[in-house]
């Protein structure tokens, strides 16, 4: 990752890759990045926030900065970091050499990547985004900028991206395990990315739909949300829900797949109630379609609805807490090591389900009307997304640093950052639960001083501060990992599942011979019986490669040029916008066109040319 | 992997019996074509001619011709009565679900 | 054998579109699309019908709609889609003339069901001022049918470019699979006309 742009032929090699494990670094870095801008934003939040009448962020400002905070997180931030380990784990996991469709994957990153960076650009072009990350569209199309069109076209573009991607994984799962590897013997994670990648693939088309709808409004005249000439409002927020709703559920999922992976390796135990993990994550993904207008409950759909809605969402909590009970027992009785990685999973659970609990009673809707909309809301979805989503992606950080870079992150440099991240995050988010019961609501930029709200806010603000600092030591313990680590090796963490019998670094073709799967958690059956290595389903041979390609890359940056036009020319009025439009989709398509026409039947690695001797199987 | 050896062995005997059978599958395929126009047919004259049902009964009626000409589609045309849709049907169920609780609920949740 | 080899009557397997890993993951990919397609057409079909009536004191759909014309596309579209069954079928039998032949007879009737789609909204916009702008049903209604019609057109450059691209190469099993999803498309695309012209047309008749 450092080696970035260090050498011209590096930069190049990773513009064009359409490896997933260089793909991975790529999520990775870019998701980081996203975080990391995200968290800036969420701290210029906490700064206004931290006395009372601050002036610091004030009306329009604060309304941007809280809707990038939102929007960042969860689109530009947490959902990349979920790929990042998507691309760098799953097809290990499965014993699979490379994925479904390595070009697409490598796609699907790139529009996600200039989604983003247009989404950004907009701090630069006269203002964010300011509508809130779910953009309803009375306050969208009131917006008198062009923020909530970067807004649009962004989420449009990276929506797309993740779609394909999501595709991608499904299609790898299902087609390219190895040997021996069922379906009831797949990993946890692989389990939870086969179900997130259907979620994305059903939740995201209302979304497409949805921004699709918005931008015919916005940029050229139509009437879908316009009361005026007959629209509804409330189309958006339900297409808003039907996706946003799965996407909490996209989100989550694979950190439980990552934290069912830490506990079973760092208690020295197979995972407990395997079976019922599974089912209880495919519960979990189908129940996440049926719950979404539990966030329309003020909306007025009635009692009957907003009754089923109610009992639906109440649901997810027993599949919920199968998982939570299945993580206990995995540990009770087990060999437990303290890593920074077990550290976020075990924190995870108690702050888990403290957000469980609380989205319990959101759930019932008459309380509903009376937490609505105050930072009760807010103190409850940060309990589910960073305690159940970012300690995730922290734990899967440490866990898989040495598969994705053949170094083991600080251990000591971690749990400074764990124990600053807990407890700023307990600081932060547990007395907003209580601001919101006095009375304070969601998305005001201030307060007055003399309602009780003083204390509390400090408090959050200081726990921010906590936050900061942690993700900060963090940064510090990446470069020095870099800078100074040594080499991690092959399987440090003594772990049970394939992507661990790999040779470290990983080599591009992953597997030089297909490995034998005969149970769960295959590693560990073969080093119970003496055996270090996989046992091999194949003999040594040629092995098959993808050619890279620049190609990914100009599609995506045709739709980001596109976008721009499309943004600008104000339904056609303006010529040179609209050319710019037409060349952005010139670019896009003729692409497509190039990526049609030009055979691309890869190259293959000859057996003579594997790296290593030929008893081993892990290459 | 991309040149795996094709999975038959064949032969010109092989090739004749797949021929006749192709032919059979695409017997069925004009026979669903047939029914397909059929019921087109019916659907347009149910609605041009609306002296002789009543809108109650015209519109489940023309929707479940609609419901049943797309199964013809995707199991004849679409191949999905052969082996090997198994996934194929899974997704395309699931999507249908999806949709239609969507579609649902734009009917019946939406208030002015 | 490589996968770009042309085939012959020795080489041809049973089902060539699945007969690599590249092939059946192109399929099985192609099909989770069309899964997900489906929610982005039921997200419309939904916004239609929650809009259907605020025709904002425009034309509504009885006044509107003519159904000859609606027979008419219906009748190209849906014989389209045996003429690109014929394709296949002459696939599997490795009669790549033939294949081509009927691909080429599906792409002119799928233009000939575009250009009537065309001459409809021309006719609405200039006799009746319903534009996409006028009502929300307008927005509705031509995000709808328009989103289908982008579909065709985009399956017409789509089918073109397969038929001139292969031309000179006759089948091989590269591209086989992108044949047969291109034939997955249409028939799809024929899917949610069926729905178009019950929901859409038809429903709007009764009323």
């Amino acid at each position: 990752m450092s080696s970035v742009a260090k050498k011209k032929s590096v930069l190049w090699d990773y513009l064009t890759t359409v490896d997933h494990k260089k793909i991975a670094i790529l999520y990775l870095v870019a998701g980081g990045l996203f975080f990391v801008a995200g968290g800036i934003e969420a701290l210029f939040i906490r700064f206004q926030l931290a006395v009372p009448n601050n002036d610091f962020l004030v009306g329009d400002a604060y309304n941007q900065v809280l809707t990038m905070h939102g929007t960042t997180m969860i689109f530009l931030a947490a959902m990349p970091l979920i790929f990042a380990f998507l691309n760098a784990v799953v097809p290990l996991q499965i014993g699979a050499r490379d994925v479904a469709f390595p070009y697409i994957n490598a796609l699907g990153f790139w529009l996600f990547f200039f989604g983003g960076v247009f989404l950004n650009c907009s701090w630069f072009l006269g203002g964010a985004p300011d509508a809130g990350w779910t953009s309803y569209a009375s306050l969208t199309l009131a917006s008198q900028t062009h923020g909530v069109d970067f807004y649009i076209l962004g989420l449009q573009i990276s929506g797309i991206g993740t779609l394909i991607g999501g595709i991608n994984f499904l299609v790898t799962i299902i087609n390219m395990r190895a040997p021996g590897m069922t379906y009831m013997r797949m990993p946890m994670f692989t389990w939870t990315a086969f179900v997130v990648s259907a979620l994305i693939l059903f939740a995201f088309p209302p979304l497409t739909v949805g921004l699709a709808l918005l931008m015919l409004d916005r940029l050229f005249g139509t009437a879908f949300f316009d009361p005026a000439l007959g629209g509804n409002t409330i189309i958006w927020e339900h297409l808003f829900w039907i996706f946003g709703h799965p996407e909490v559920y996209i989100l989550v999922l694979p950190a439980f797949g990552i934290f069912s992976e830490v506990f079973a390796t760092f208690s020295k135990k197979r995972l407990f109630g395997y079976s019922s993990m599974v089912f209880a994550t495919v519960l979990i993904g189908f129940l996440g379609f049926m719950v979404w207008a539990h966030h329309m409950f003020t909306v007025g759909m009635g009692p009957i609805a907003n009754a089923i809605f109610a009992v639906a969402t109440m649901a997810i909590a027993v599949p919920t807490g199968i998982k939570i009970f299945n993580w206990l027992f995995t540990m009770w009785g087990g060999n437990i090591r303290f890593t920074t990685a077990m550290l976020y999973a075990v924190a995870f659970i108690p702050s888990f389900v403290m957000g469980g609990v609380t989205g319990v009673q959101l759930a019932s809707a008459p309380a509903d009307y009376q937490f609505h909309d105050s930072y009760f809301v807010v103190a409850h979805f940060h309990y589910v997304i960073v305690g159940g989503v970012v300690f995730g992606l922290f734990a899967g950080a440490h866990y898989y640093w040495p598969l994705m870079f053949n170094r083991i992150l600080d251990e000591t440099l971690g749990k400074i950052t764990f124990w600053l991240f807990f407890i700023g995050f307990h600081l932060t988010f547990f007395i907003q639960h209580f601001l919101g019961l006095f009375g304070m609501p969601r998305r005001y930029f201030t307060y007055l001083p003399g309602q009780g709200l003083e204390t509390g806010n400090l408090i959050s603000s200081v726990g921010a501060a906590f936050m900061a600092l942690a993700t900060i030591v963090l940064l510090v313990n990446v470069v020095k990992t870099a800078v100074s680590g040594k080499a991690a090796g092959r399987d440090p963490w003594d772990a049970r599942t394939l992507e661990w019998a790999v040779e470290a670094p990983t080599p591009e073709y992953n597997f030089k011979q297909l490995p034998f799967v005969r149970g769960l958690d295959p590693l560990w059956i073969e080093k119970m019986e003496g055996r270090k290595e996989m046992t091999p389903a194949e003999p040594v041979g040629d092995i098959h490669m993808p050619n890279s390609s620049f190609l990914p890359f100009t599609t995506s940056l045709g739709l980001f040029i596109a976008a721009f036009g499309a943004m600008y020319m104000e339904g056609g009025k303006e010529t040179e916008w609209l050319i710019v439009a037409f060349i952005g989709l010139a670019i896009t398509f003729g692409s497509m066109l190039l990526r049609s026409v030009i055979d691309d039947h890869g190259y293959h690695i000859h057996k003579e040319d594997l790296d290593g001797d030929d008893k081993g199987v892990t290459a | 992997m991309a040149s795996k050896q094709p999975e038959i062995a064949n032969s010109k005997v092989n090739i004749e019996y797949r021929r006749k059978k192709n032919a059979e599958d695409m017997k069925h395929q004009v026979i669903s074509f047939a029914l397909m126009i059929f019921l087109t047919l019916i659907a347009f004259l149910a609605v041009m001619y609306p002296k002789t049902f009543d809108p109650l009964f015209t519109v489940p009626f023309i929707i479940l011709l609609a419901v049943v000409q797309v199964i013809f589609q995707l199991y004849y045309f679409m191949h999905m009565s052969h082996k090997g849709h198994e996934a194929p049907a899974l997704f395309l169920y699931a999507g249908i679900a999806v949709g239609f609780l969507t579609i649902l609920t734009f009917m019946l949740l939406m208030w002015w | 054998m490589q996968a770009e080899e042309r085939l012959t009557l020795e080489t041809l397997p049973a089902d060539p579109e699945k007969a690599t890993l590249e092939g059946k993951n192109k399929f099985l990919g192609f099909w989770l699309f069309l899964g997900g397609e489906t929610v982005l057409f039921a997200s419309l079909f939904g916004t239609y019908l929650a809009l259907k009536n605020s025709t904002n004191g425009g034309p509504t759909t009885q006044e509107l709609f003519e159904l000859p014309i609606v027979f008419a596309a219906t009748m190209l579209l849906l014989t389209s889609s045996l003429t690109s069954v014929y394709a296949m079928y002459h696939m599997k039998n490795l009669k790549f003339k033939q294949m081509q032949l009927w691909l080429i007879v599906t792409v002119l009737l799928g233009a000939a069901f575009l250009g009537l789609e065309i001459y409809e909204f021309h006719h609405y916009v200039t006799h009746f001022k319903h534009t996409i702008k006028s009502s929300a049903f307008g927005s509705a209604f031509y995000t709808l049918v328009g989103t289908h019609g982008a579909h065709v057109a985009f399956g017409l450059l789509w089918i073109s470019a397969l038929i001139l691209r292969n031309a000179k190469r006759g089948l091989t099993l590269y591209n086989a699979p992108k044949y047969y999803v291109a034939s997955l498309y249409w028939h799809f695309i024929d899917v949610v006309w069926v729905f178009i012209f019950t929901v859409v047309y038809l429903m709007g008749m009764v009323g």
